[in-house]
C-alpha cells in the first residue's frame, strides 16, 4: 500500500503545479459547457424535452472532462519513460502492480477533481442537483469512471512510444466515445443503429450513472450503469496492468 | 566474496549480438569500471545486472540472485545512476529524495536524515524546495547520484555518472563515493568515458568493445597486456583503435523494444 500511496500522491503535486495542464485539460469540456448551452439550449426546449439543456448537458460535459483528464494519464506514462522516470521505479524493490496501480489512483483522483470543478461550474451557470444523495451517488461514479478510464489509458500508452502517436489515438477514440454517448444530446431520438453503438461506448454508462443520480434522467437502468461501469473498470485494470508490465526500457 | 557474476553472458538485439559471451566477477567492495566506446555493450550490460534487461543467454548473478528470476531481492541491494536524467522534473530536490526512500521503504526517521545529509553533501540544501526542472545539468546529475545513495546501497552502478560535471564537483564526488567504499564496503560499478578518473579510482578495469571484453584486470595489468601503453587511454586506444564510433548499436536499441515484444525477451 505504501508505494501506491506514495505514487497517488506524485500525481496528486503534479497535478497541483501544473496550472497550465489543469486549464488545458478543463478548456474543452468548458467550452462544451458555455457554448452548447446557450447555444443548443433554445433548440432543445423547443423539441419539448421536458427539461432545460443545462441540467441535461452538465452531467454529460462532467463525463466528457473526466474521460480527457483521464486520458492525460497515459502522456504522463510516455513522457516518463522517454525522460527517464519510469525507470528509478522500475529498478525499485516495487512490483509493476503496485507501480500501475498508484499511477492509475492518482490520474482518477485528478480526473475526480477536474470532474468536480465542471460541477460547480454547471452550478454557476444554473445547473442544481436534485438531491445531496444523488451528488454522492455521482462522485463514485464519477470515481468508478475515473479510475476505468485512466487504466485504459496506462493500457494504451504502455503499448505506444511516441506522444504523437498516443495522441492520435486518443483523438481517434474520444471523440466518437464523446458524441455517442448521449452526453450533448439525448440518445432517445437518435436511429437505432446509433444506439445499438452507444451501447458500447463505456462513456455512456457513465454520462447516463451521472445524469440519473445528479438530474434524475436516465436511458440506461441505473443497475446497469453500475454493472457495466464496475465490469469495465475490472477488464480495464487487467488490461492496463498486463500492458504496463510489457514496458521495456 | 564475489558479489557480481558474469558467465558467457550474451544479449541480441534483433538477430545483432549486442553482448558476446562476456565474462567477469567482481569482489565484494570493489570499485569496478566498466569501459568501452559508443555502443560497445556497457549500458546494456548494466541493465541485465539492474534487473531492466533479460539475457539472452549466459550465466549472472548479483549478490547472490538471478536477476531474471529473482528480481526483487537484487532490488533491494542496489542504487543505480543512469545515464540519462530520470528524476522528476515537477517535484522539488527534497521530494525527488523522499519519494525514493518511500519506493525503498526506508523509515521515516532514517528517511528524512539521509535525505539531508544527502543534500547537504551534494550542496543542493538551499534549493531543497526548489522544482528540478529549474536545475542546471550538473545540479541535476548531483542529484541523481544522491539520489542512488540514499537508501545504502550494497551495489551502487553509475553509468557514466559524472558526465557534465565540473573537475571540482567530480573530485568531491569521487573522494565520497571512495570513502563509503572504503568505511562501508558499497561496490561500485561504473562506465566512464573519463579514462583518468578510471586510472585514479578503479581498483579493476573491464574494457569491452563490439559486445566483447577485450581486456581486464587491474590498470597495471592492462597496460601491460598492450605492452607498450603508459596511461589507460593509450592501452584503451590500443585495444579498441583509433576509429571514431557512433552509437553503433543505437538503431538496434530503437527496434529492440519490437523484437522483446514479439520474442518475450524483456523482464
Amino acid at each position: 500500500m505504501g508505494t501506491i500511496y506514495t505514487l497517488w500522491i506524485r500525481q496528486l503535486k503534479r497535478y497541483y503545479r501544473s496550472r497550465s495542464r489543469m486549464i488545458g485539460t478543463l478548456g474543452n469540456p468548458l467550452l462544451f459547457l458555455v457554448a452548447f448551452s446557450y447555444g443548443f439550449g433554445p433548440i432543445f426546449q423547443r423539441a419539448g424535452e421536458g427539461t432545460d439543456y443545462i441540467t441535461f448537458l452538465a452531467p454529460g460535459i462532467i463525463g466528457i472532462s473526466i474521460l480527457m483528464t483521464a486520458m492525460a494519464s497515459g502522456t504522463d506514462i510516455i513522457w516518463d519513460r522517454q525522460f527517464g522516470f519510469l525507470k528509478e521505479t522500475f529498478v525499485a524493490p516495487v512490483s509493476r502492480l503496485q507501480v500501475m496501480f498508484g499511477r492509475t489512483l492518482g490520474g482518477a483522483t485528478v480526473a475526480v477533481l477536474q470532474g468536480i470543478v465542471v460541477l460547480f461550474i454547471a452550478m454557476f451557470l444554473g445547473f442544481r442537483f436534485e438531491t445531496l444523495l444523488g451528488f454522492f451517488l455521482s462522485l463514485a461514479i464519477m470515481l468508478v469512471s475515473a479510475i476505468a478510464f485512466t487504466a485504459f489509458a496506462i493500457a494504451i500508452a504502455s503499448l505506444i512510444e511516441d506522444v504523437q502517436g498516443y495522441q492520435f489515438i486518443m483523438n481517434f477514440l474520444v471523440m466518437p466515445m464523446v458524441f455517442l454517448s448521449g452526453s450533448v444530446f439525448p440518445l432517445n431520438d437518435l436511429p437505432k443503429s446509433v444506439k445499438i453503438i452507444a451501447h458500447f461506448d463505456p462513456l455512456s454508462y457513465s454520462v447516463d450513472g451521472l445524469r440519473s443520480s445528479l438530474a434524475g434522467i436516465a436511458y440506461f437502468d441505473t443497475t446497469l450503469n453500475l454493472i457495466v461501469l464496475g465490469l469495465l473498470t475490472v477488464v480495464f485494470l487487467i488490461f492496463g496492468s498486463w500492458a504496463f508490465s510489457r514496458i521495456r526500457l | 566474496m564475489i558479489i557480481i557474476e558474469a558467465k558467457q553472458l550474451v544479449r541480441n538485439f534483433n538477430g545483432l549480438r549486442a553482448l558476446d559471451r562476456i565474462s567477469f566477477s567482481i569482489e565484494k567492495g570493489e570499485i569496478f569500471g566498466f569501459l568501452g566506446p559508443n555502443g560497445a555493450g556497457k549500458t546494456t550490460t548494466i541493465k541485465i545486472l539492474t534487473t531492466l534487461l533479460k539475457p539472452s543467454g549466459g550465466y549472472v548473478h548479483v549478490n547472490g540472485f538471478d536477476p531474471t528470476t529473482q528480481a526483487m531481492e537484487i532490488r533491494k541491494s542496489l542504487g543505480v545512476v543512469f545515464q540519462e536524467p530520470s528524476l522528476d522534473d515537477d517535484l522539488t530536490a527534497y521530494e525527488n529524495l523522499d519519494l525514493h526512500g518511500l519506493l525503498y521503504k526506508m523509515p521515516t526517521e532514517l528517511r528524512r536524515r539521509r535525505v539531508a545529509e544527502m543534500l547537504m553533501f551534494f550542496e543542493l540544501w538551499q534549493r531543497r524546495n526548489d522544482a528540478v526542472k529549474y536545475f542546471s545539468g550538473g545540479m541535476k546529475r548531483r542529484l541523481e547520484i544522491a539520489r542512488g545513495l540514499l537508501h545504502h546501497p550494497a551495489i551502487l552502478f553509475m553509468d557514466e555518472p559524472t558526465i557534465g560535471l565540473d573537475p571540482q564537483t567530480r573530485n568531491h564526488i569521487w573522494t565520497y563515493l571512495k570513502q563509503l567504499n572504503k568505511e562501508e564496503g558499497i561496490t561500485i560499478f561504473f562506465t566512464t568515458h573519463y579514462l583518468e578518473e578510471a586510472e585514479k579510482i578503479a581498483s579493476r578495469i573491464a574494457i569491452i568493445d563490439h559486445g566483447r571484453i577485450v581486456a581486464q584486470g587491474t590498470v597495471a595489468e592492462i597496460k601491460k597486456q598492450t605492452k607498450r601503453a603508459e596511461t589507460l587511454e593509450e592501452a584503451f586506444l590500443i585495444l579498441t583503435g583509433h576509429g571514431m564510433r557512433e552509437e553503433a548499436l543505437l538503431g538496434v536499441s530503437r527496434n529492440h523494444m519490437n523484437w522483446e515484444k514479439q520474442s518475450g525477451q524483456g523482464l
